[in-house]
């Protein structure tokens, strides 16, 4: 990535004692899908308002295309924003909403025209044209908003929590809508959501966020396959951890030693991980194999099934290791019943590859 | 279970005489041809034909109007700056204070609030020579004081519960601040101001305490006129009056009730046909 496009540069802000965000480094890419991603009360609205310019950063400053935006009120930043509630004005009619913006804009009426048909059409709401927004669905409104919001050609879209107002079914249909809106402007979003699948689906890069700090940024399979930090592992999917202390560094593994297992786990050496060292070994369902006899391979527990959810393509097994520990195994029933899946209180074994093992020092 | 429909009904009907005996007994003695307003002396409407061929409730009826049409008017362009001011700025220093002098009018005694702007004319008069006389202006002037509060109340009010999302919007699609009270705050609250102004003006045209200290010679709301007729004793012509009023009054608030209640039925309408396409 050459030149970046948003520059978050050693970003804080404080209200009153409250530090909402603190000392948040990032960069975006021209064209790209960013996530923020954290829970409530995490920074990634205060940070989303800030880039528009609602607030004003109390440390650090943001470069918009090379163009430092300290001082530069919402009206004139080339940077548009899409409200969660997506504040349409109500006394105004769809079209009048979309044309809002371009009122400031040197074009012809007719030119001014032509651009709101264009913007209608993208979100396929011409025939609603003349509805004020009480009178359409949610749905409906949640396009008008993103219509209105490109209308100016923004350099930068900022998307405040898109999806959290529609039902699931329209949700993962709009998804895709928001992705193909996106490849067709070619502008740059900035999307905030709590949502951890909107976010691995639609973000080219995400940022997950907890108590105002970046813990980690990086594309979707970075951060799933490669978490930096409990919190993150935790937050993204799900995990069973084990605490142990690392014996030995074998070049491209680690040896760990977890109290009460009865066995010691290999995992991927990861950097800042030495010998003697306090680690969490993380694992995630679906890394797991669940098995009668035991395979071949350096990673192997026995364990007893306590629970099994079965739905149908896939089960989760809860499966009783010898510490009295309950882990998590995902399997897929790519057989028929038939043909002797694992029962309730089945002995089995469960192994793994080393590199599916995530090692963590934080 | 019978008991207390008929409780219910019985107080409610307490609660309807305890109302409207007194305006009925108006209404009905309004046509009573007899001049004492104790005697029935039979049908008549008389009064209605006096009451239409005298000058001084005409005059006092037109400037009553004048005033309450100005005095809204200028209160609620005032009170309505000032309760955006109150429920949009950030916390400014002595907020608190601010906020507090611009409601405690309304809990203060209309004699006070008389006196001390009779007062305040007074001494006007004396150091600047205006208002040189007492009269219209000064009424105007004092009417704009108190019900100024009420639209401040509110604009206030409605402002807090309007989201403040759609401003921001606006603001984000590149609108200065004063564009965006124009194009999008006004319009939105539009209705509390109008509900504002018809709070101002009706408040105004029944002011009697806060008038009679502000007034000067010859110039008589229809308030203040009837307050002194009635000192004189109930006649039926200001029976007759009242009950135009009344009249008068009734139908607004049935036409505006009427009105309200038929934008709101067209919303849910609207609504439901929304959700409807939406399936």
């Amino acid at each position: 990535m050459q030149d970046p496009f948003v520059r978050i540069e050693g970003v804080s802000k404080l209200f009153g004692a409250f530090q909402a965000v603190r000392d948040v480094n990032l960069t975006v890419g021209k064209g790209e899908i960013f996530a923020l991603l954290g829970g409530s009360g995490c920074g990634k609205t205060t940070l989303l308002r800030m880039l528009a310019g609602f607030e004003e950063p109390s440390a650090g400053r943001i470069f918009l295309d090379g163009q430092d935006m300290t001082g530069v009120p919402p009206w004139e930043r080339p940077v548009h924003m899409m409200f969660q509630s997506y504040a349409l004005f109500p006394h105004m009619s769809v079209e009048k909403n979309v044309a809002y913006g371009l009122k400031h804009e040197r074009m012809t009426k007719a030119e001014r025209e032509e651009r709101v048909r264009a913007m209608l059409d993208l979100v396929q709401l011409t025939q609603f044209a003349h509805r004020k927004p009480h009178q359409i669905s949610g749905g409906q409104r949640q396009r008008v908003a993103l219509a209105r919001a490109l209308a100016r050609q923004p350099k930068l879209l900022l998307l405040d929590e898109p999806l959290a107002a529609l039902d699931k079914k329209l949700r993962e249909q709009t998804q895709f809508e928001l992705m193909s809106i996106q490849e067709r402007t070619g502008v740059t979003f900035i999307v905030v959501t709590h949502d951890q699948e909107e976010a691995m689906t639609l973000a080219d890069r995400i940022a997950v966020m907890d108590k105002g700090q970046v813990r980690q940024s990086g594309t979707p399979t970075d951060i799933y396959e490669y978490p930096n930090s409990r919190f993150v592992a935790g937050f993204i999917g799900s995990i069973t951890s084990f605490d142990g202390r690392v014996t030995a560094v074998e070049g491209e593994v680690s040896r760990v030693d977890v109290p009460g297992l009865g066995t010691e786990i290999v995992a991927r050496s990861v950097a800042g991980a030495a010998s003697g060292q306090a680690v969490t070994v993380a694992l995630r369902p679906e890394k797991v194999t669940l098995t009668r006899d035991r395979l071949e391979g350096p990673n192997a527990i026995a364990g007893e099934i306590k629970d099994i959810a079965y739905f149908g393509k896939d089960s989760l097994y809860r499966v009783t290791l010898p510490s009295g520990q309950l882990i998590a195994v995902h399997g897929v029933n790519a057989k028929r019943a038939e043909a002797g899946r694992p029962d309730w209180h089945d002995k089995v074994w469960l192994s793994f590859d080393p590199a599916a093992a995530i090692l963590l020092t934080e | 279970m019978r008991r207390r429909p008929i409780f219910l009904i019985s107080v409610l009907c307490f609660g309807f005489a305890f109302f409207y005996i007194p305006i009925l007994s108006m209404i009905v003695y309004s046509f009573n041809g007899s001049r004492l307003a104790t005697v029935w002396g039979g049908f008549s409407t008389k009064w209605y034909v006096s009451l239409f061929s005298n000058r001084q409730v005409g005059a006092a009826l037109l400037l009553s109007l004048k005033i309450a049409l100005i005095s809204a008017t200028m209160a609620t362009i005032l009170g309505t700056m000032a309760g955006i001011a109150l429920a949009r700025f950030r916390r400014f220093k002595g907020r608190l204070f601010f906020s507090g002098m611009v409601t405690a009018p309304l809990i203060m005694p209309d004699v006070i609030t008389g006196i001390s702007s009779l007062m305040l004319f007074i001494l006007m008069a004396e150091w600047i020579g205006w208002p040189a006389t007492r009269g219209f202006t000064t009424i105007t002037l004092a009417h704009i004081t108190f019900s100024m509060v009420y639209v401040t109340t509110i604009v206030q009010s409605r402002l807090i519960s309007a989201e403040r999302d759609i401003e921001e919007a606006a603001m984000d699609l590149g609108s200065k601040p004063w564009q965006v009270l124009w194009d999008i705050t006004l319009p939105v609250i539009f209705p509390a101001i109008l509900s504002g102004w018809l709070l101002a003006f009706t408040i105004s045209l029944d002011e009697v305490v806060i008038t009679s200290f502000t007034t000067g010679p010859g110039n008589t709301t229809l308030p203040l006129l009837i307050w002194s007729k009635v000192k004189l004793g109930v006649t039926p012509d200001i029976n007759a009056l009242a009950t135009i009023i009344v009249l008068v009054v009734g139908i607004g608030v049935v036409i505006a009730g009427w009105l309200m209640n038929r934008a709101e039925k067209q919303r849910d309408r609207d609504a439901r046909l929304a959700y409807r396409a939406n399936e």
